[in-house]
């Protein structure tokens, strides 16, 4: 199980992210045991398991949203344990929850433009004294979220940016999370199943979103899909987790015909395709 | 059909058809219903008459010499209950019964059952002793609920009084919708007029109106009765007369937009202000007094509102802040302050208790707000006691004065020009109106900047705040510190009026009236917050301010709670609601009501569009 392979031996500043035998457990259960593995500049990595592998649980790590129990994740040369997740997302990673979290009271709008938070630095005074350099950053959240929300077509723009979130239709708050993700300048970011729910027009759509992130806007993406189809269409690079532990990586072609990877997805009788 | 027809769509049911007439429903009573009600308020009246209410206030006329309001709080009940038993809950899809006869049976049925409470009591009263729980107990209560006369005249009096009641109050509900608001605006005007008469008669004054206010009012309080009847009958014109005026100019207002919209509301700033600078000038001491109390709570709950109404936090020692203020405004200027005494000038002392009660802020706030919920709660709570026992605590004695206090704080000189001291409650209201004006900028300034949608992002997931790049803690700590400061502010300013400051002034008692005028108005709402502390403290009083109702200052806590509850069950948003405050409470609702309408998002761009805005800006 041990196989410390810390692939492509990183030459250093290609890889972008690096998780060093990174261990998760909760109470007695490994969710993640010693998971070795990186993102390198722009490159999209899927990653796929059946239920319960430990995916997610992966992308809470990152953004520590839980608490490592051993190893290391660096990024951008620098480890990111005992960071808060605020501080996690301020150095470049920005992530989509697998169960939709927009902030469902508050407009299309206002989701993306909260998200530039971090980037942002006017303070009370800057509001109360309504000064210039307000008023100009003020405007420059709202062209950068209009500019963000533009990026769906006409999904999100028009009427909807001023609707609250909770109005959307469950495809464009998949939408508007990856939106409010891109608000925060990120270097990477994960996606936890973006198309789940979606139908196959959608879905198709939206792979071809995916890549244009990483063309257009030059972000490294990790993403987390059960999608066969996505996965092939959108990865560099595939990444498999089994019980927590990575049982194969490679292209799509590679994994697909994995016997391992047969193995975990036929013996659980449910999930891949 | 195109492929782009969501996934959802196709799974829930169809929508319902537009609904033709309701059948009319069989005429039936549902009796369990009128029991249920009627037992509710029978209890509600014993309660009610052995709270004393009754005796207390029978001293005070409303309609001379027919009425006192000793008996108007015993009447109220049985017409509201006649009233609401005849509510449906409107839903969607099912008929509702039209307003018949049955109203008016169901009303009286329920009316009688509350009168019955009385009847029931009086027998009681006059068969048993039950002083010794029931310190209301007596034979004055008897004499009273007898109108004078023997016990048996009390049982079957208050039956037909209740009955009666109950049927008029039901047959409400058979008046079309102008005649209803016609005869609500009567009763409300009369009630109003006795109930206010203190400040319409110092308004009055003011105004050299004495004349009106001496017909309108008998000499020993109380509406004349041939008055009260012009009264209603000039107010029952106008109602009919302006109806739907008002609703129509809101109308018009919310569909304005851009720059127009812009100049109207500085329209209405304007105006309001304007009225707010004259109105005092014509007002007595009296008035003034209240206004500027009303002003200090404002200020209070506009501070409360950005800590709770806005980023929150469920802020329940909110006392601390105005304690804190006090306290050091307190020993900066008064020259009988025990340890240092400084003497600074008020607007200098300002700056320092600024500076000092953010500092508090922070010093609390650090470990609170790391805090959730519940927790955070119980936490502030703590402090707040903590705050004001240390001001209380021998150890802090030599600072300031234990429960002695300080005393002999002088006036709040402003800039030289005038003195403001509680002699003078004119001045002091006009401070407090400064300081409410800036209170009510920073809360609307601070609402639309990036530091109030981190705030309504923190309020929303604080979770998924954080994982957005929020520094929480920082930014929930803004909020405190805020808050804190717009609290001292009052605080400084109290101790400049009261001209003392004692811990007793600061029970936690003031943290509750000060949250449930935020409640009660509209949390994380300016004009609605500012309306509960006007209802709320100016009516009924603070925790130890005389309001309006100088008599009911006695059962203010119960009212206040009586309140409460009914806010909750009846508008849970409060009196003036925030839109998007609102939208938390009923989220789901809202977004079934605007499927029902056709109007959610379903992909199908444009042809919708318009109807969602509209509906988006309600
Ligand atoms: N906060 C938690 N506390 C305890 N156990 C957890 C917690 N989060 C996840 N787990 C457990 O860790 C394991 C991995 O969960 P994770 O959510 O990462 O799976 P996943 O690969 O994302 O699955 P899915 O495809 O269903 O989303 C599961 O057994 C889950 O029950
Ligand atoms: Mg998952």
């Amino acid at each position: 199980m041990t196989d410390v392979p810390t692939p492509a031996a990183p030459g250093a500043g290609c890889a972008l992210l690096q998780t060093r035998r990174l261990s998760v457990d909760f109470g007695g259960l490994h969710a993640l045991d010693q998971l070795s593995f990186e993102v390198r500049e722009s490159e999209i990595v899927s990653v796929i398991g059946p239920n319960g592998a430990g995916k997610t649980t992966l992308f809470n790590a990152i953004t520590a949203t839980v608490e490592a129990s051993a190893g290391d994740i660096v990024f951008e040369g620098q480890s990111l344990l005992g960071l808060d997740p605020n501080r996690v997302t301020q150095r470049g990673i920005a992530r989509t929850f697998q169960n939709v979290r927009l902030f469902a009271n508050m407009s299309v709008l206002e989701n993306v433009m909260v998200s530039q938070h971090c980037r942002t630095k006017q303070h009370a005074f800057g509001a109360l004294l309504y000064t210039r350099a307000f008023r100009r950053e003020e405007a420059e959240i709202r062209r950068r979220a209009e500019e963000i929300l533009g990026f769906f077509g006409t999904r999100l723009i028009g009427y909807r940016m001023d609707q609250p979130a909770f109005t959307l239709s469950y495809a464009n708050r998949r939408r508007l999370e990856i939106a409010r993700a891109m608000a925060t300048q990120p270097k990477l970011i994960l996606l936890d199943e973006p198309v789940a729910g979606m139908n196959p027009v959608e879905s198709a759509e939206l792979t071809g979103l995916i890549g244009r992130l990483r063309d257009e806007w030059g972000f490294a993406i990790v993403v987390i899909e059960h999608d066969m189809g996505v996965v092939r269409e959108v990865s560099d690079r595939v990444v498999v987790l089994d019980h927590g532990v990575k049982i194969a990586e490679g292209d799509y072609a590679d994994v697909a015909s994995d016997p391992q990877v047969i193995e975990a997805y036929l013996g659980q009788g449910t999930g891949g395709k | 059909m195109t492929g782009s027809a969501s996934v959802a769509g196709s799974a829930v049911p169809t929508r319902p058809e537009a609904l033709s007439a309701p059948p009319r429903p069989a005429f039936s009573h549902d009796w369990r219903r009128i029991a249920r009600i009627g037992a509710i308020a029978a209890l509600g009246q014993m309660f009610i008459a052995l709270s004393n209410m009754p005796v207390r206030l029978d001293e005070r006329l409303v309609v001379k010499p027919v009425l006192s309001l000793g008996y108007l709080v015993l009447l109220f009940l049985p017409v509201a209950v006649g009233y609401r038993h005849g509510h449906q809950t409107v839903r969607e899809g099912v008929p509702v019964s039209r307003p018949g006869l049955h109203e008016v049976v169901g009303g009286f049925s329920c009316g009688l059952l509350a009168g019955g409470g009385l009847s029931v009591l009086a027998v009681l009263l006059a068969h048993f002793d039950l002083r010794e729980p029931l310190v209301n107990w007596s034979p004055i209560l008897l004499d009273l609920l007898a109108f004078g006369n023997n016990t048996w005249f009390a049982a079957v009096i208050w039956l037909v009084i209740g009955a009666g009641l109950g049927a008029a109050g039901g047959a409400v509900r058979l008046l079309g919708p102008v005649s209803r608001r016609a005869v609500v605006t009567m009763a409300l005007a009369v009630a109003g007029a006795a109930v206010l008469e203190s400040l319409v008669v110092d308004l009055a004054e003011g105004m050299g109106l004495e004349a009106l206010a001496d017909r309108l009012y008998a000499r020993r309080g109380g509406v004349n009765w041939n008055s009260a009847l012009g009264l209603a009958g000039v107010c029952g014109v106008l109602a009919v007369i302006g109806r739907g005026r008002l609703r129509h100019a809101r109308l018009r207002h919310a569909e304005l937009q851009g720059t127009k919209r812009t100049r109207a509301n500085a329209a209405l700033i304007a105006l309001t202000a304007a009225a707010l600078i004259v109105l005092p000038l014509f007002a007595g001491k009296l008035t003034n007094e209240l206004l500027a109390n009303v002003g200090l709570f404002v200020l209070l709950a506009l501070g409360l509102n950005v800590v709770v109404g806005l980023a929150g936090i469920l802020d329940l020692g909110y006392v601390a802040f105005f304690a804190v203020g006090s306290y050091c405004a307190a020993v900066l200027t008064a020259a009988t302050s025990p340890r240092i005494t400084p003497e600074m000038p008020w607007l200098v002392a300002l700056v320092v208790v600024v500076v000092i009660t953010g500092l508090v802020g922070l010093f609390i706030g650090a470990p609170v707000i790391r805090m959730r919920g519940d927790y955070l709660a119980i936490v502030t709570l703590g402090f707040g006691e903590i705050i004001r026992l240390l001001f209380l605590s021998d150890w802090l004695s030599g600072w300031f004065g234990g429960a002695q206090g300080i005393t002999k704080i002088p006036a709040a000189g402003i800039f030289g020009l005038t003195e403001v001291s509680g002699t003078d409650p004119r001045r002091v209201f006009y401070l407090v109106l400064v300081f409410c004006a800036l209170a009510v900028y920073v809360s609307w300034r601070l609402e639309r900047s990036r530091l109030g949608r981190a705030w309504m992002a923190v309020r929303e997931d604080e979770t998924v705040a954080e994982a957005m790049g929020i520094n929480t803690v920082n930014v929930k700590l803004m909020a405190f510190v805020v808050g804190a400061v717009l609290g001292s502010f009052s605080g400084a300013i109290f101790a400049a009026k009261v001209g003392s400051v004692f811990p007793a002034s600061f029970l936690i008692l003031v943290s509750i009236v000060i949250l449930v005028v935020v409640i009660f108005g509209g949390m994380g709402n300016i004009v609605g917050v500012i309306a509960g502390a006007a209802v709320l403290i100016g009516v009924l009083g603070g925790p130890k301010q005389p309001g309006l109702l100088v008599e009911f200052s006695e059962f203010k806590l119960l009212i206040y709670g009586a309140l409460l509850i009914w806010m909750m069950l009846a508008r849970p948003a409060g009196l003036i609601p925030s839109v998007r405050r609102t939208r938390e409470l009923h989220q789901h609702e809202m977004a079934q009501d605007a499927w029902l309408q056709g109007q959610v998002d379903d992909e199908d761009e444009g042809k919708e569009a318009r109807s969602s805005t509209a509906a988006a800006r309600r």
